[in-house]
């Protein structure tokens, strides 16, 4: 039983990190149209500024909000940069280009810091919480407590601001929410900066709770993040954080149960199955191809 | 009020609109009547700017807004009921109506233009919180309008808003466009269904794939022979 409880909480704290993620995709996919592979990298790019920041001495809270900025506004020049002129390209020569994107963000990182693990200074030093027979350890619950917070602010912006409304306006009808006067450029871009920065606190959670940083480390979690946004319906910010937690309790169970060795095989082949069997995920909906 | 001249737009190879003229002045009701694939959409979208012209100009009170972005035309008075309606299917009655207002920051002026909106079209007032994507298509009529009044245009523009509709309701969305011209708004109207456009219109132009047939006033050209035996079926 023991057993059992402390893989409940290491599947909700990784959970909670692909959910993180999984909600920068889904947010650039309703609005864009475009999986951004580059995604997960931003987490990677997001741990080293925090990394850089703390290692010139900065306190770890000034590091944070650093990181959040940097990957803000990373994501934004990047859809300026790469994404935006290919507005009107087919959507295979997106992907191909945030494919492109990604491998330039691990290799320029590659390029400065070497290719080598370093260590990373975990910040998150509060005392374990002790539940009965189980210890909690704080970076396990403070990433769980982070993560929701974070889910409840988002719903509650693109629920109620006015900017978030625009922005569901923008990913259901682009055309008819530009003849509401709603500037669909800037709502693409605020989009890709709240993905990007969900992104920053998601990687500095995850070299949290594993302290070695390397530029590659965004691939694995970014490709599981994207994983669960398709469980849950790409495009369904619900869908994500669901998708997300399904995906982590997965993971859990699997290393615990079956062999952790096999992990990333039944993660893949449930992917296999979603989108064979229910290829709009969880709470997707069955979208017909305009004409 | 609008003008528009030499208007050619293109969708590749294909030119959809071929030097089209025409103008809209204050006050009026003017309508486009013309088959399928006329080019009428085309007009519509090229107006509010989510189109492109390859050629010509379009000015409003003055301006040109040919360059001018969709988004920032509608700051300048000039709003679209989209054809096929386009309401946010996934946002209530409220939200959609708020997002018609995305561009103005006069709160007083916006809950006096939600009051009017909710006297026009009772109905919305009372599905208010329920979900645009579940009203039927009457309804949604009546909220693709109310959602474009909501951004206090001086002229309006409606792409179709007959289409799909029983024969009661295109009257009563027919006699709320006129009461809506009653309260000052220019309208410039583009309708198959000929027979109730020209009867509500000031001026009416006929268009066909691409360019102006015919012109004058909407009983004028409801009893030219000609109309009448391609659009009123007579």
């Amino acid at each position: 039983m023991n057993q059992f409880f402390m893989q409940l909480i290491n599947g909700l704290n990784i959970g909670s990190i692909y959910a993180l993620i999984a909600l920068g995709y889904t947010m650039v996919y309703g609005i864009a149209k475009l999986i951004n592979f580059a995604h997960g990298d931003v987490i990677m790019v997001g741990a080293y500024v925090s990394f850089v920041c703390m290692n010139m001495g900065l306190p770890w809270w000034l590091a944070v909000i650093i990181s959040i900025v940097a990957c803000a506004l990373l994501g934004i020049l990047m859809e300026k940069i790469a994404y935006k002129p290919l507005r009107k390209a087919s959507r295979i020569s997106l992907l191909i280009t945030a494919i492109g994107i990604s491998y330039l963000l691990q290799n320029a990182f590659q390029l400065i810091f070497g290719a080598n693990p370093q260590p990373y200074p975990s910040f998150i030093t509060l005392p374990a919480l002790k539940i009965g027979v189980i210890t909690i350890q704080s970076n396990y619950y403070v990433t769980f407590i982070v993560s929701v917070v974070l889910m409840i602010l988002l719903t509650l912006f693109t629920n109620k601001t006015t900017m978030g409304k625009a922005m569901r306006a923008v990913s259901e009808d682009e055309g008819a929410a530009k003849l509401m006067g709603i500037n669909v450029d800037t709502t693409i871009s605020l989009t890709f900066g709240i993905g990007c920065a969900l992104a920053a606190i998601a990687g500095i959670l995850y070299t949290n709770c594993y302290p070695m940083i390397n530029p590659t480390l965004g691939s694995l979690p970014g490709i599981k993040a994207f994983i669960a946004a398709v469980l849950g319906g790409i495009g369904s910010i619900p869908g994500a954080v669901i998708g997300g937690f399904i995906l982590g309790m997965v993971e859990a169970m699997t290393r615990a149960y079956i062999s952790s060795q096999l992990t990333d095989t039944i993660v893949f082949t449930i992917l296999i199955l979603m989108l064979v069997f229910k290829p709009a995920g969880i709470l997707g909906k069955n979208v017909k191809e305009k004409v | 009020m609008l003008k528009v001249e030499n208007l050619v737009v293109r969708y590749g190879m294909i030119e959809a609109i071929k030097g089209l003229s025409f103008e809209v002045n204050d006050g009026e009701i003017v309508t486009l009547i013309g088959a399928n694939g006329a080019g009428k959409t085309t007009t519509m979208h090229t107006i509010s700017g989510l189109l492109r012209p390859a050629s010509g100009s379009i000015t409003l009170d003055g301006v040109d807004i040919t360059k001018i972005p969709a988004h920032k035309i509608v700051t300048m008075g000039l709003a679209q009921i989209p054809e096929r309606r386009r309401v946010f299917a996934s946002q209530t009655v409220e939200e959609n109506l708020d997002l018609g207002a995305f561009t103005r920051k006069d709160k007083d002026g916006i809950v006096h233009d939600l009051a009017r909106v909710y006297e026009l079209f009772p109905r919305l007032q009372e599905r208010k919180k329920q979900l645009a994507g579940t009203l039927s298509g009457g309804e949604q009529q009546m909220l693709a309008m109310g959602r474009a009044l909501m951004a206090k245009p001086k002229i309006l523009l409606l792409d179709e808003p007959s289409m799909g509709l029983s024969p009661l309701l295109v009257k009563e969305i027919f006699r709320i466009i006129e009461e809506i011209n009653k309260q000052g708004t220019t309208i410039l109207l583009v309708e198959q269904n000929a027979k109730m456009a020209l009867a509500i219109a000031n001026r009416a132009y006929v268009l066909e794939t691409g360019k102006i047939t015919l012109e004058g006033t909407g009983k004028q050209l409801a009893e030219s022979p000609q109309v009448q035996k391609v659009y009123l079926g007579g």
